[in-house]
This record gives C-alpha cells, sequence and structure tokens, in this order.
C-alpha cells in the first residue's frame, strides 16, 4: 500500500469508529429501560418508530430515494408477524424473521420500479405500491380481518422464555435489542465499500456510474434492505401491540416517518432515532394542547420547517449540540 | 352498460376538471402540489355551506366556489408556494403534505368530521332514458359544464396571449423575462385558475365525491394519476387519462366490486414503468 492510498483511506477509517456520544446516547436508551419503568409503552412505540425512520434514512439519507410509501413495507411486516402469530406459532423472533423475509422479497421486486423516472415518478410508484398493499389488505377480509383487524394474536415468550407484560417492559427491551443490532449492522454497512458507493451515487448519479459503481445493483440492494428494516419495524409493532390493523398501511404513516427523519436529519444514522424522540415529545406536546387537531400543529410544523429551510433549522436547534453530533458523523 | 359508460364519462370528466389545475402546476411548473385536493374540498364546502345554511340556488354557487379557492389558491401562492418553486422535491412533498395536514384538521375544526349533504334542486334529480340508456340530468350537466370548460382551457392556452406567455415562462423562465414577460404573475394567474378550477370541480363534485374532512388524501392519488398518467407536455393527455380512469374506476367498482381500486393502482404503477414520462407524452424526456 502507497503512502497515499493510505491517507486517503483514513478518512473512512476513522469516521467510522465510535466516539463517546454514541455511546451516550445507547446509555440513555438502555438507561430509560430502568429509570423510567412507567414510561415503556411510549418508549417501546419510539423504538419502533426509530427503526422505521432509520430504515428509510437508508434509502433516503444514503441513496436518495424519496419514497412516499415506506409505509407499505412496514405494514407487510406487521401483517405477516400477526399471521404467523395466529395461524402458525408464537415465537417473536420468528416472526421478526419470516417479516424482514417477506420485506426483503417485496422491496427486491419493487425495487427495480424505483430505478425509473424521475423523483415525481419515484413518488407516485412507491405511494401506488403502499396503496395496492392498503387495497389487499382492505379486500382479503378473510385473511386479515380487513378494516375490523387483525385479532386475536397470542404471542408467546421471546426464545421462550422472556414473557411481554402490561407495562411493557419486555416489549422495549426487546424492540430496542432489536433496534440497537440493526444499527449496527447499518453502522457498519454505510462505512463499508457498499455504503461508499451508495453515497457516491446520491451524490452524482451519472459520476458514479463512470467510475464504475453497479448504480442499478446497489441501488435495489440498499432498497431490499431498507424494505426489510421496515417490515421489522412493523412486526415489532404488530408483537408487542398483539394487533394489526389497516393503519399500518395509512399514507400518514409514510408522511410522518419521513417527518421523523427530516426532524432527526438525513443521512448519518442517528438522524431516525433522535427524530422519533423529537417527535414522539412534539406530538404529545401538541396533542396536549389540542388533542383533536394536533394535525393541524403538524402541518404548521412540516410548512414551517420547509420554508425556513430544512438545514437551516435543523442547524439552528443542533448548534448547541454542535460538538456533540459533529462527533458522531452528523451535521453534514 | 350505456349507463355504465356515461357515469364513468362523467366521473372522468370531473376528475379532469379537479386535476387540471394541478398538470398544470406539476407538469409545467414542475411543483409537487399534494395539497391540490385541499382547494377543490374548499370548493365543495363553499357549495355546502351557501346551500344548506343559505339557501343559495346551486347555479350561483358554482362561480362562488371558484372564487373562494382562487382567492385561497392566490393567496397561498404569493405567500407561500413561489418560495419553493426551486426548491428538491422532497422539501415540496414535505411543505404540501403540511398543507394537506391543516386542511384537513381545519376543516374537521370548522365543519365537523361527517359527510355534507347536499341537496340538489329538484329538476336536477331526475333520469331520462335516451335511446335506452339511463341517463342522469345531473351527470348530463356534469358532462355539458365540463365538456366546455375543457373547450375553453385548450383554446386558451393554444390561441391566446397568455396562453403563449405561460408557454414562454414554463419553457424558459429567463429567456420570457428577458423578453418582458412577467413570469412571477403568469404563473401566478395561473396557479389561482387552478386552484380555482378544482374547487369549481369540489363544488360540481360534491354530490358524487361527498365532501368531508378526508378530501384532499382520499383523492390526492386520483388527481396525481391523472396527471403522471396522462403526462404533462399537454391537456390532451391528462383529459384522456382522466376519461379512461373514469370509466375503469365505474366500471371495475360495478362489475368487480371485489377488486376495489386495485386495477387502477396496477394500471398506473404499470403506465409508469413502460412509460415514465406519461401515457399520452411526446417521445423524449424533459
Amino acid at each position: 500500500m502507497t503512502a497515499a492510498s493510505r491517507a486517503s483511506a483514513r478518512p473512512a477509517a476513522l469516521r467510522a469508529r465510535w466516539r463517546w456520544p454514541e455511546g451516550l446516547f445507547w446509555l440513555a436508551a438502555l438507561g430509560a429501560l430502568f429509570l423510567l419503568p412507567d414510561q415503556h409503552l411510549i418508549l417501546n412505540e419510539i423504538a419502533i418508530l426509530a427503526l422505521f425512520a432509520l430504515s428509510l434514512d437508508l434509502i433516503l439519507g444514503y441513496a436518495g430515494i424519496v419514497s412516499l410509501g415506506h409505509a407499505a413495507f412496514f405494514g407487510l411486516g406487521a401483517y405477516v408477524a400477526g399471521l404467523l402469530t395466529i395461524h402458525v406459532d408464537g415465537e417473536p423472533v420468528l416472526g421478526l424473521l419470516a417479516a424482514a423475509a417477506s420485506g426483503a422479497v417485496l422491496g427486491f421486486a419493487t425495487g427495480f420500479l424505483v430505478l425509473r423516472g424521475s423523483d415525481l415518478t419515484r413518488l407516485m410508484v412507491t405511494l401506488g405500491v403502499s396503496l395496492l398493499l392498503f387495497e389487499i389488505a382492505n379486500q382479503a377480509a378473510g385473511l386479515t380481518g380487513g378494516a375490523d383487524g387483525l385479532n386475536g394474536m397470542a404471542v408467546g415468550p421471546i426464545l421462550g422464555r422472556f414473557e411481554f407484560d402490561l407495562y411493557g417492559t419486555t416489549a422495549y427491551a426487546y424492540s430496542l435489542a432489536v433496534l440497537f443490532g440493526l444499527f449496527l449492522f447499518a453502522r457498519r454497512l454505510v462505512h463499508s465499500p457498499f455504503g461508499l458507493s451508495l453515497k457516491a451515487i446520491r451524490d452524482n448519479r451519472l459520476r458514479a456510474a463512470a467510475v464504475g459503481v453497479p448504480v442499478a445493483r446497489r441501488l435495489i440492494g440498499v432498497y431490499t434492505l431498507s424494505a426489510a428494516y421496515a417490515a421489522v419495524a412493523g412486526a415489532l409493532l404488530a408483537q408487542t401491540t398483539q394487533f394489526v390493523s389497516l393503519d399500518v398501511f395509512d399514507f400518514h404513516r409514510s408522511a410522518d416517518v419521513l417527518l421523523v427523519l427530516v426532524i432527526g436529519g438525513a443521512g448519518y444514522l442517528y438522524g431516525g432515532p433522535i427524530g422519533a424522540v423529537l417527535f414522539r415529545f412534539l406530538q404529545d406536546w401538541i396533542s396536549g394542547l389540542t388533542p383533536q387537531y394536533w394535525s393541524f400543529w403538524l402541518g404548521a410544523f412540516l410548512v414551517l420547517l420547509v420554508l425556513i429551510g430544512r438545514d437551516r433549522l435543523v442547524q439552528g436547534v443542533r448548534r448547541p449540540f454542535a460538538g456533540l453530533l459533529s462527533r458522531i458523523g452528523g451535521g453534514r | 352498460m350505456g349507463t355504465i359508460l356515461f357515469d364513468g364519462i362523467a366521473y372522468g370528466m370531473l376528475l379532469f376538471v379537479l386535476a387540471c389545475g394541478l398538470s398544470v402546476t406539476l407538469g409545467l411548473m414542475n411543483f409537487i402540489n399534494l395539497a391540490h385536493g385541499a382547494f377543490a374540498m374548499l370548493g365543495g364546502y363553499v357549495t355546502a355551506l351557501l346551500m344548506n345554511r343559505w339557501q343559495v340556488p346551486f347555479f350561483l354557487c358554482l362561480p362562488v366556489a371558484f372564487v373562494a379557492a382562487a382567492a385561497a389558491g392566490l393567496v397561498l401562492e404569493r405567500t407561500l408556494y413561489r418560495h419553493l418553486y426551486r426548491r428538491s422535491p422532497l422539501d415540496q412533498v414535505l411543505f404540501s403534505i403540511g398543507i394537506v395536514f391543516m386542511a384537513v384538521a381545519a376543516a374537521d375544526y370548522l365543519m365537523g368530521s361527517e359527510q355534507q349533504i347536499i341537496r340538489l334542486p329538484d329538476y336536477l334529480r331526475g333520469r331520462v332514458e335516451v335511446l335506452g340508456v339511463g341517463i342522469g340530468i345531473y351527470r348530463a350537466l356534469i358532462i355539458a359544464v365540463c365538456g366546455l370548460l375543457v373547450l375553453a382551457l385548450q383554446w386558451v392556452l393554444a390561441r391566446t396571449r397568455f396562453g403563449s406567455r405561460l408557454r414562454a415562462a414554463v419553457d424558459d423562465p429567463r429567456a420570457a423575462r428577458g423578453l418582458g414577460i412577467r413570469v412571477d404573475t403568469v404563473f401566478a394567474v395561473t396557479f389561482a385558475a387552478g386552484s380555482g378550477l378544482a374547487g369549481l370541480g369540489g363544488a360540481l363534485g360534491a354530490e358524487i365525491l361527498g365532501v368531508d374532512p378526508t378530501f384532499p388524501l382520499k383523492y390526492m392519488i386520483y388527481f396525481l394519476i391523472v396527471v403522471t398518467v396522462g403526462g404533462t407536455s399537454s391537456l390532451t393527455g391528462p383529459f384522456l387519462a382522466a376519461l379512461l380512469l373514469g370509466i375503469a374506476d365505474v366500471a371495475g367498482k360495478y362489475y368487480v366490486p371485489a377488486l376495489g381500486s386495485f386495477v387502477i393502482y396496477t394500471v398506473m404503477i404499470v403506465v409508469l414503468l413502460l412509460r415514465p414520462q406519461g401515457l399520452f407524452a411526446r417521445g423524449g424526456s424533459r
């Protein structure tokens, strides 16, 4: 290895190194398990939302694919896990694996669709796929329960040992463990040559193709992975709430997760988890003020966010934490 | 069979009037406006309010609905939308989703979540037999009004000075500005007119489509289908796409109700796959 190539290899390796704020973040998440015993239900929701946003970050933040229908995979995972629990076996881990596999299959199949056309075409196709699945779930009432939802899930103990409880403690621990595991994998991935080539595609597709990056294969690869992640998030929701309804395919979900990621900032992996926490607080705070009409203020927030400029606002909020964030690779 | 075709055409015409404003903002000005349905909803609510509270005659409500939606469109364009023409699609999507959320919650707050019921005047509610085909008078009216609108729009775009200014402004804003065309004004007027047409469509369709707070979300995909499938290079494409969509939707729901909207979504995805620029677009990409 020559000196020059070593020098160019170093930044990537440096960026991949763990830094203390990251440890702090995960310690805080773990600490919440012991210190906030009566908040576990909400923390569980946050962890699931974080995983869902993380999956979107993989395609939006790293590959630049805009999606309006990410709920398709989320919902598929939820239904697969739910149906598996009812008809086959109550083991949650099995449900996760099945959900991930089904999500990956659907992601792979629809991945070819997002390769084509402009951003608008992509938006339409992803939206169309999620609407299509909504319609299937709605019409196949014999299998999915239609508008009534999937009732009567009896989820067994995790690995035959940890029983789900009423307070959501097991649920939170379970979701957090899954989130952490998948996060580690995603972190490893985005710092790998695969991840770097994705960034190259995002920044300039033509140039990436010119230096020999197989653009189509990389995009389908990351889309498949992201779909599997989203499906796992859906499966977690189904298992921890023991209920699945058509709501999992709703447009609202795709829009919410986009908002979560935008709040947290895309393209540095922590955007999903941080955005999920902020989003949840925002939601709680606003619905405390106006229980029924909180979506109005959410909409107002979105409009404001875009008008002020996503980057500027997020930077402004982040400035106090800029030092922290730059250490975990954020604040691009 | 004939009745279904007729209803389908009426439905398609209605969709076209609702969506043609979007085909201009999305297709010509390149702005992804998911909130287009909110203007249609406004038109529907204005009509419902005028007719039910103040007993205003139906035909008077239509122009009022147009003006109300156009005014709302103009205000929003001047204050908010115009800052976003040059932004990325993601920004535009987030922004217009925000507008949709606000519109839905505001309608819920102001008018309640239930569907608004509009009583059409009696002379519009009958049904006549023509050559063995049952024709609803109201639907015949919709076809007539929308047909006239289509012709008028085509005429404005193709034959008037404003139309050529608009086409020039879209083709190359810089050059158009250099020629002394006030591009901003042209865009604002166009946006307002498109919103007004959506409002008019909402008013006309209030009885068929129903008006409730979820309207912008429920029909968003229909508008988008019309525009993306129809392509954006002319008005003819969206018009044909709207007709096809209307007929397919009505026939599909009548003959194979189990499939629901399945057919439409599948057709849309397939069309976008084969022709990303739209079914009726001229060859080549932008």
